[in-house]
Formats: structure tokens, C-alpha cells, sequence
């Protein structure tokens, strides 16, 4: 039966449609096909979602190979909710694709583009899926890699420079996981993650397992782009191609977010982490200072790509400080927030990406007036902020709602409740300043008369940008769906579910 | 069917039509949605209830009882009224957060829960900015920034408050909290409450945003913003003491600024400010003559308040000045705007037979009921108080006084027809206060006509007119001091003024010294974070290579020392 090799069929699909563009190389086969690789992974991330809401985790063994020593492949409700953000991410951004490439990326290097996608998308879902620690590197290596290649590809040159210092620092992040990796295969002698979970015990008072896990923590922050280690974030954001800011914010940090949930609950353990090694007393007030900082900074920004980044860098500093608390609601909360941020903000990039498409800029002097000029994608972009500020019935309230719930549960901790709400008001401020200039301020004449010889955003950039914009509206108000899952997925995160 | 439909729903629908419809008819579309909504809330039964599930809570989207149903017959008239004023109005953006904001208010008051509350409460904050913005200039983008993030901040404060009130008792239910220091939620929702009602030294949001708003823009905003917190600080915090000396205070600071403002809507907003404070103190006395006091000023004051802010718009909208010294005179040109004006003025200082009468001295019946002397003389001190700037300050400046010399037309016909509305309705209410009271919270025993009600208000309101004139020959003439005989029984009226001006001008002096010690350390602060956070500042530029690497060895050690220890 097929439907048992669901699991490898996410990973290899892809894999092996790479290549096969660089063979194709006609730019709207390799966009068709990709298209199609996208959906079907899509489809096989549902339904391997809905087989581990109802049948709890599975385990796939590579080539029949037994745990310890093959490799396996196992998902629980969590990596099931993480795949299913990155395949349907890339799905929707390949139907925004074909337009906004011809006019970012030259016609004959689409190929290229499609294979390094397919690769960076195979490499995200690798991490998700994989039993098996090293397998964790080498797809982080592919998402990696591929990362910075389709970064490097972004019209203006200074993409160059924000792809090399990238690949500069997410370089030292990886060879930082592969030394964690490598000093906790030292003191275990193995790399599948159950068994590391059940051979930590006996030697997790040593210090080579406290440098693995120290190295694995700067690994993990500087991929999560946790303050201070967020500093190659906005240029990449920013210069990247629009529909790569958009694939890339949606996903990336999100799968680096999973990899911490995962080494912390089901391979170190919340006693060794917290209780031992106490890492909430570093990683919480980075955490806040994340969102303050990064906040902050957002307010100043004139670029909207960039102040957008800042707002993840933020938005980090909300999954982080949820995940600190190291409670069930904490874990729930930031499941839902790391679902609900990847939503909003891919919506919000694939507008961007419609702006930039129609006006060729996304700063915020030329956005005046647009309110005007492009009606739906402004109101879309409205709707996008009123998830990052968290105003009710959108998805992002119900983050909020979470969020604050489970730092109100951990009753020392209230403070920190209180600076979570408020540090909203930063974000009222930058967003607001975006709607300003969207709706107060008239357009500029000579914009106006360009609009009337330029064609409109075409439908495929529009539908894909609005099917996202309404899903924070539809999360937001029929939460259940999110809600749900992430209560699964942190059930068995901590282990209470059987 | 009709109660399945939350009140101020139909509202909120009419906003999102009204961008699809063409430029002139947006006006109309706004109209017809209040007039229908206004139907659908008098078709509302007292008791009507709608729950909801939201994530494992009971939401009480419709609580329809006789306080919630008073607000929402008041909100719905002042939408209506509003909406004739502003037929003018093509701006899309306008229209629709004029509608959004008179909707989500109406949504608010019959909220049976503090998460609904929350969300309309964000709603009323977020869409009315753009009433401010709509003006279009520098200084209105600023204070409307200002003014967002103080109205998100309290919305922020009352979503705290709920969790923290979830968490203490869990449920989410809005009714009596009652103040507890020792309890966050409760001081949570009540700071929160306070700062939409512009509580003292929570109040500056008010008088910065108001006046810069657009013409059409004021008059929605002078009737929900405050009055919805009034509603809520009459549901949660009846009879919660501290609120009476809250509310004198709040009676009287602003008259000074009102005496000496030039911008007549800033002087308007002030007075807003003063009224505001009769409520607060018939909620914290919490009787149950009080409660009806204050609704019956609540209902009456958004009438008069908002015919006083037609009628100055109507000038703005006409001679594009607001500024009392700069106008003058106007009665020659708009006759009917001045008449109403006079009729706005008239009620708020209360004269007999005009609205403010019958609703301002069931609050001090109240006070004076509970033998809170003091209270009662600070109020009647503030009532001269409110004579002096609006019954006597507003009208004779715009339309009498010196003359400008300016001659426009009059206003529009649309704005005379709500004036003149609305005038109607406050000396119909004067007149014939019976319907009101009949909707009231609790059942009214109170006869406003009596010839000591009339004698006393009278005595007020004459001795104010008369300080007035006075006031206005000093300046004229300098040298010449008429001497005012005063009776003994007047001079606690011409002592407490006085006293409270000296203890004001002290205080403001103090206040001035603090404020300026604050603002150099908050300014230094504010500078050093935009220094810091500005695109070339320390977190806002891009960081070398060398630098992003050398942090994350720095934290390596920094975890290597956490762990090994």
C-alpha cells in the first residue's frame, strides 16, 4: 500500500523533482512541474497530519532497517502541523510565482531557481520528519545551502552581500549543531533521537554533554534568529526575492523553532534543560529583549520588507518566551503562534510581493495613497497587521489569548504577561504607521498616472496572497483547528498523551 | 431572527458595503444602517440573551437589560443624528470608520462578557483614529498616533485584566468587579476603564485628538469613546468610593483650561471632560437615584455635547477658523447654528426646562441624598463652572462678542436639519423628561420640577452669568473694579472658585516642575532608545560580520558557563 510510504514520499518527491528540473529547463514546464511536486507534497503533509491526529505518532523505517541502526523517520502531531505549514506554504507561493519571477529573476535562470526551492522546501521537511539526529544536519545543510543560493538571486545587488553574510553565520550555526551532534554521539554512541533520549540519562552529568548541548543551543538560536544572533535576518529578508521573503519567513525560522521544541522535549528532556542547565534564565530575557528591541526598531524602518523582518525577529522573541516557560500551555501557545506567525506573515510578504510587482518599491514614501491605488491588496495588508498587533478574530489574537494564558498559569511570571500585552502597543505603532501612509496620505500625481499604463496585479499574485489573508481571519474567528492540534502536539511533546 | 443579531451588527455590515458604493450615496448608506439598527435595538427585549462558544468559553454576545438597552438607545440616536451631520461626507474611509466606531461602542454596551467587551473596545479604538486622521495634516497624524496607542494601551490593560480576572475566578462573565487593590484584575479593568473615560492625569488624550479630528469626525467621537466607559464603570464599579473624589476632581480641573482656551473645541473638549465628571460621581456614589442620574446625564449630555460640537463644526465648516479670537459675530450670518448653539449652551449648564436640568440634579440629589456635603458643593461650583465656559463662553464668542467681520452662509442644510434635531430633542427632554426616565435602570421616583430645584440652579446660574460679565469688563477695563455685593450664603460660590484657583496654581506650578524633571528624564530615555533603535542606531543597523560572529561566541561561552555551573 502506498499510503504507508507517505513518509518517505515527502522527503524523496521533491528530492528527486530538483534535478529533474535542471533537466527540463523550459522555464513554464519547470514551473508546472514544481507546481505539481508542491501540491502533492501538500497533499501527502495532510493526510500524514490527519494520520497522527488519529493514530498518534508513526515510525517509518527507512529501507526496513531497524531503529538503532537504520534510519527512521517519525512524526508526531507536531511535526505532522509542521509540515503541513511548510508544503502548503510552498504551494501557495509557487501559484504566486510565475509573474513575479519574469520580473525579478532572468528567464534562464527560472530553472535554477525552481531546483534550489524544491531543495530548500525537501530540506525543511527533512528536519521535520527524520528520527535520526546527523539526518537532522544534512537536511539543514540542503534548506541551508539552497537558502542562500535563492536569497542570493533577489534583483538588488546588495542580495549578494545579505546571502553571504547569511551563509557566513547560518555556516557557523550548522557546524555549531553538527559539534552538539558530535559530542553527544561521543558520550552515546548513537544518533537515532530516542535511543540519545534513553542514553542521556546515564551521562548527562558529564561536560561533554553540556558543551553538546551549549554548542546546540548557539546552533538553534542562530537559525531561529534569536536575539542578538538575528543580524542576518532583515538584509536577507529584505533583498531576497518576494516570493522567497515570503517562503522563507513562513517557514524557515519555524522549522529551526521545531528543531528546539523537539532536541528540548523528547531528546534532552525538561529536567536537564531547565531544572540542570537553567536554560530560561538566558533564553527568556533574550527573549523579551527580542521583542522589545526588535519592536522597536520596526517602528523606525522605512522600508516595509525590512520593518517587517524586525517584526519576526520579534515575533521569535513570542515562540521563545512561550517555549520557556516549559509548560503544556506554553508549548501549546507557541505551536499556535508558530502556525498562526507563518500565516500572517507569509501573507503579508506575498502582498508586499504584490506592491512591488505593481510599483516596484516597498518603501514606505511610495506606498502613499496606495489605500487608493491598489484597494484589495492595501486592505489585505491591513488585515495582515491587525494579526501582528493581535487584534481579535484574527488569528493572531488567539496567539495572544495563548500566549498570555500560559504565562499567567506560571503565577511568578505575570509580569511578563503584562510586558507580552503591551509589547503589542510597539507593534500598533509600526503597523499603524503603514496604514497611515496606506489610506491618509494622497497619492503622489506622477504615481496616478502611472497606474493608468500599468496592467493590474495579475489574478494568480492576487488569489494565493488573499487565500492566506482570509485563513488568519478564518483561524481567527473558528480557532478550533489550530487550537486542537497544537494540545495534541504538546501532549506528546511532554509526554503525557500514552 | 432579530435577536440572534447582535446590536450594532447591522452597523458594522453597512461599513464594509459602503466603500462599494459610489462617492455620493455613502452618506446615505451610513444614515439608512442607523435608522434601520435603531429599529432593530427597539425591537430588543430587556432579557434578551445570546451565548456563544469560543474556545471552551461562554461568550454572552447579547445582554439586553435596562442599563445595556439605555446606552443602546442613546448610542443608536447620537449614530443617527451623526450620520444626517456628516451627509456630506464622500470620503470612504470616514464614513466607514464613522460607522465601524458607532457600531463596535453599541456592540460594547451590550457585551455580556469581558472578552467581548475587549474586542469591541480594540474596535472602537482602532477605527476611530481615522475620524482623526481624516483631517489630513501633520499635527492631526500625531496626536491620532497618540491617541491610538493610549486607547489600544487601555484596551491592552482590559485584556490583562480579563485573563487575570479568568485566571482569579474563572469565568470571563462582565458584571459587578468591584475595586480590590490586592487584586491585579481588578486594577487592571478599572485603569483600563479610567483611561477611555479620561480619569485625571489619564486625560490628556482627550483634548489632543478631539479638536484636531475632522468637522463631522468630533461629533462621533464627543458621543462613544467616554460614555461607553461610563457604561462600563456603571456595570463593573457602581458604588465604588474613590470614584466620587475621582470624579469631583475631574469636575473641576478643567474649567480653568476651558476659561483660558482659545480653540473653542479644545474648550468644548474640556468641557466634555468636566461632564464626564458628574457621572463618574453618581457611578461611585452607586445609589440606586445615582445610577439613574447618570444615565440620564449620560443620555442627555451626548445630545447637547454633540449639537455644541454641530454647531462649532458648522463654524469650522464655514469660516475654516475655530479660534475664539478670530471669530466673532456670526449670529448675523447663521442665525439657526447660533440658536442651537444657544440651546446646546443653555442645556448644559442646566438652565430649567433644558436637558442638563433634569439629569444633573438627580445626581446631586443623589450626593446631596447621602449627605456628602462637600461633594455637593464641589459639584455646584463646577456647574458655575461649566456656565461660564460653555453656556456662556462658546456661543458669545463665535456668534456674539466683537465682530470678526466675517460673513459666510449659513451652514449646510443637512447640518441645520441635525442641529436643529437635535436641539429639539434636548429641550423636548427638558421639557418633558418622563420617557426618559421611564427607560432608566431602576425605577424613578424623582420630580426635577420643584421650585427649590428651580430656585437653587437659577441662583447658580446667574451668579456664573454675572461673574462672566464681570470678567469680560475687567479685561476691558482694567482700571475700573466694580464691586459685587455678595449675600453670606454666596461666598463659600466666590471662595471655593478662588481657593481652588490658588490651590491650582500651585499645584500647577509643582506639577509644571515635576513634569518638567519627568519629560527631561523620559526625554533622555526617548532618545537614547531612538538612538539605539534608529536604522543607523546600535540595533538598526546592519552589524559587520565580525560583530554577529563575535556574539555568537559569546553566548556559546555564555552557555558553557550557565551549564557547567
Amino acid at each position: 500500500m502506498i499510503s504507508q510510504h507517505l513518509p518517505i514520499l515527502q522527503i524523496v518527491v521533491p528530492l528527486l523533482a530538483a534535478p529533474l528540473c535542471v533537466l527540463l529547463r523550459q522555464r513554464h514546464a519547470v514551473w508546472a512541474f514544481a507546481l505539481g511536486v508542491c501540491w502533492a507534497s501538500f497533499g501527502v503533509a495532510l493526510a500524514l497530519l490527519l494520520r497522527v491526529m488519529n493514530d498518534g505518532p508513526l515510525v517509518y523505517e527507512l529501507g526496513g532497517w531497524a531503529a538503532p541502526w537504520g534510519i527512521v523517520y517519525r512524526l508526531d502531531p507536531l511535526g505532522g502541523i509542521v509540515l503541513l505549514i511548510v508544503s502548503g506554504v510552498a504551494a501557495l507561493v509557487l501559484v504566486f510565482a510565475p509573474r513575479v519571477l519574469d520580473q525579478e529573476i532572468p528567464a534562464d535562470k527560472h530553472y535554477l531557481f525552481f531546483a534550489a526551492f524544491l531543495l530548500c522546501m525537501t530540506g525543511l521537511l527533512g528536519i521535520t520528519i527524520t528520527g535520526d539526529i546527523f539526518n537532522v544536519f544534512v537536511f539543514l545543510e540542503i534548506s541551508s545551502l539552497s537558502a542562500y543560493v535563492l536569497i542570493s538571486m533577489g534583483a538588488d545587488r546588495r542580495a549578494l552581500l545579505a546571502a553571504y553574510r547569511y551563509l557566513v553565520m547560518g555556516t557557523i550555526g550548522s557546524t555549531f549543531i553538527l559539534i552538539g551532534i558530535g559530542l553527544a554521539y561521543m558520550m552515546t554512541g548513537t544518533l537515532n533521537m530516542a535511543d540519545l533520549a534513553a542514553r542521556l540519562g546515564d551521562v548527562h552529568e558529564t561536560r561533554t554533554i553540556r558543551a553538546a548541548f551549549a554548542f546546540l543551543t548557539v546552533g538553534v538560536s542562530i537559525k531561529l534568529a534569536l536575539f542578538p544572533l538575528h543580524v542576518w535576518l532583515p538584509n536577507a529578508y529584505t533583498y531576497a526575492p518576494s516570493m522567497v521573503t515570503a517562503f522563507l519567513a513562513a517557514t524557515a525560522t519555524k522549522v529551526s523553532c521545531y528543531l528546539l521544541l523537539r532536541l528540548v522535549f523528547t531528546v534532552f528532556g525538561v529536567p536537564l534543560v531547565f531544572d540542570e542547565m537553567r536554560l530560561a534564565a538566558v533564553f527568556m530575557p533574550l527573549a523579551l529583549m527580542a521583542i522589545f528591541v526588535a519592536s522597536t526598531v520596526a517602528i523606525f524602518q522605512t522600508n516595509v520588507k525590512r520593518l517587517l523582518a524586525y517584526s519576526s525577529v520579534a515575533q521569535i522573541g513570542y515562540l521563545v518566551l512561550a517555549f520557556g516557560f516549559a509548560s503544556q500551555a506554553g508549548v501549546t501557545a507557541c505551536v499556535i503562534h508558530l502556525f498562526n506567525h507563518a500565516l500572517m506573515k507569509g501573507a503579508l510578504f506575498l502582498a508586499l510581493g504584490c506592491v512591488a510587482f505593481r510599483i516596484g518599491s516597498v518603501d514606505l514614501e511610495d506606498l502613499r495613497g496606495l489605500g487608493r491605488r491598489m484597494p484589495w491588496i492595501a486592505a489585505l495588508i491591513v488585515i495582515g497587521g491587525l494579526n501582528l498587533i493581535g487584534v481579535p478574530l484574527t488569528a493572531g489574537f488567539i496567539s495572544k489569548w495563548y500566549l498570555v494564558m500560559a504565562a499567567l498559569e506560571q503565577r511568578e511570571y505575570w509580569p511578563v504577561a503584562v510586558a507580552m500585552l503591551f509589547s503589542s502597543l510597539l507593534a500598533v505603532a509600526y503597523v499603524w504607521r503603514i496604514v497611515e501612509v496606506l489610506y491618509m496620505q494622497p497619492p503622489r500625481p506622477s504615481d496616478l498616472q502611472s497606474d493608468q499604463r500599468e496592467a493590474p496585479v495579475p489574478l494568480s499574485m492576487v488569489a494565493p496572497t488573499t487565500v492566506m489573508t482570509l485563513g488568519t481571519v478564518v483561524l481567527g474567528v473558528y480557532p478550533t483547528f489550530t487550537v486542537q492540534v497544537a494540545q495534541r502536539a504538546a501532549e506528546f511533546l511532554l509526554g503525557v498523551a500514552a | 431572527m432579530t435577536t440572534s443579531l447582535p446590536p450594532g451588527a447591522i452597523l458594522l455590515i453597512a461599513a464594509l458595503v459602503v466603500p462599494f458604493v459610489p462617492g455620493g450615496g455613502r452618506g446615505a448608506v451610513a444614515l439608512l444602517a442607523a435608522a434601520i439598527s435603531l429599529v432593530h435595538v427597539i425591537a430588543l427585549e430587556p432579557g434578551t440573551q445570546l451565548s456563544l462558544e469560543f474556545v471552551g468559553y461562554q461568550l454572552e454576545v447579547i445582554r439586553a437589560d435596562r442599563l445595556s438597552l439605555a446606552f443602546g438607545y442613546i448610542f443608536h440616536i447620537a449614530a443617527l443624528l451623526s450620520a444626517i451631520y456628516a451627509l456630506h461626507v464622500r470620503d470612504g474611509v470616514q464614513v466607514s470608520a464613522g460607522l465601524i466606531y458607532a457600531g463596535s461602542a453599541i456592540g460594547a454596551v451590550f457585551a455580556g462578557d469581558l472578552l467581548t467587551l475587549f474586542v469591541y473596545w480594540e474596535l472602537t479604538a482602532i477605527s476611530s483614529v481615522f475620524l482623526i486622521w481624516a483631517s489630513r495634516s501633520e499635527p492631526a497624524y500625531r496626536a491620532g498616533m497618540r491617541y491610538l496607542i493610549i486607547q489600544v494601551g487601555s484596551g491592552v490593560l482590559l485584556l490583562a485584566g480579563s485573563l487575570l480576572h479568568l485566571r482569579d475566578t474563572g469565568s470571563l462573565a462582565f458584571g459587578q468587579i468591584g475595586l480590590d487593590t490586592a487584586s491585579p484584575a481588578s486594577v487592571c479593568i478599572f485603569l483600563a476603564f479610567g483611561i477611555k473615560c479620561a480619569f485625571p492625569l489619564l486625560h490628556n488624550w482627550l483634548q489632543d485628538a478631539y479638536p484636531r479630528a475632522t468637522v463631522t469626525g468630533t461629533v462621533f467621537l464627543s458621543a462613544f469613546t467616554t460614555k461607553l466607559a461610563v457604561y462600563a464603570l456603571a456595570r463593573g464599579f457602581p458604588g465604588t468610593e474613590i470614584l466620587i473624589p475621582i470624579g469631583l476632581v475631574m469636575t473641576l480641573f478643567p474649567i480653568l483650561f476651558a476659561v483660558i482656551e482659545n480653540d473653542l473645541r479644545k474648550v468644548l473638549a474640556y468641557s466634555l471632560n468636566n461632564q464626564l465628571g458628574f457621572m463618574v460621581v453618581g457611578i461611585g456614589v452607586g445609589t440606586e437615584m445615582a445610577l439613574n442620574g447618570t444615565v440620564a446625564h449620560a443620555f442627555c449630555h451626548i445630545l447637547y455635547k454633540a449639537l455644541l460640537f454641530m454647531t462649532m463644526g458648522a463654524v469650522l465648516f464655514r469660516t475654516g477658523k475655530i479660534g475664539a479670537s478670530q471669530l466673532g459675530g456670526l449670529y448675523k450670518s447663521m442665525p439657526i447654528t447660533a440658536v442651537c448653539c444657544i440651546v446646546g449652551a443653555a442645556s448644559i449648564a442646566g438652565f430649567p426646562l433644558f436637558s442638563g436640568f433634569i439629569s444633573k440634579s438627580m445626581i446631586l440629589t443623589a450626593v446631596a441624598d447621602e449627605h456628602l456635603a462637600i461633594i455637593w458643593f464641589g459639584l455646584l461650583v463646577a456647574s458655575a463652572g461649566v456656565m461660564e465656559h460653555s453656556g456662556i463662553k462658546i456661543p458669545y464668542f463665535a456668534f456674539f462678542g466683537h465682530d470678526s467681520g466675517i460673513r459666510c452662509d449659513e451652514a449646510p442644510r443637512h447640518m441645520l436639519i441635525a442641529m436643529v434635531a437635535t436641539a429639539g430633542l434636548c429641550v423636548m427632554l427638558g421639557l418633558f423628561p418622563w420617557p426618559l426616565y421611564s427607560i432608566l435602570p431602576y425605577a424613578v421616583d424623582y420630580q426635577p420640577f420643584t421650585a427649590d430645584h428651580f430656585v437653587t440652579q437659577l441662583q447658580l446660574l446667574l451668579f456664573a452669568a454675572l461673574a462672566f460679565v464681570f470678567l469680560v469688563r475687567v479685561r476691558l477695563y482694567p482700571p475700573e473694579i466694580p464691586s459685587v455685593n455678595l449675600d453670606t450664603d454666596w461666598l463659600y460660590r466666590r471662595a471655593a472658585p478662588a481657593a481652588v484657583a490658588v490651590v491650582y496654581s500651585v499645584g500647577s506650578a509643582l506639577r509644571d516642575a515635576m513634569l518638567g524633571l519627568a519629560l527631561l528624564m523620559v526625554g533622555g530615555v526617548i532618545s537614547l532608545i531612538r538612538e539605539v533603535t534608529a536604522p543607523r542606531g546600535l540595533f538598526g543597523r546592519t552589524w559587520s560580520t565580525g560583530a554577529m560572529v563575535l556574539w555568537a561566541a559569546v553566548l556559546l561561552g555564555v552557555y558553557l558557563v550557565l551549564y557547567y555551573l
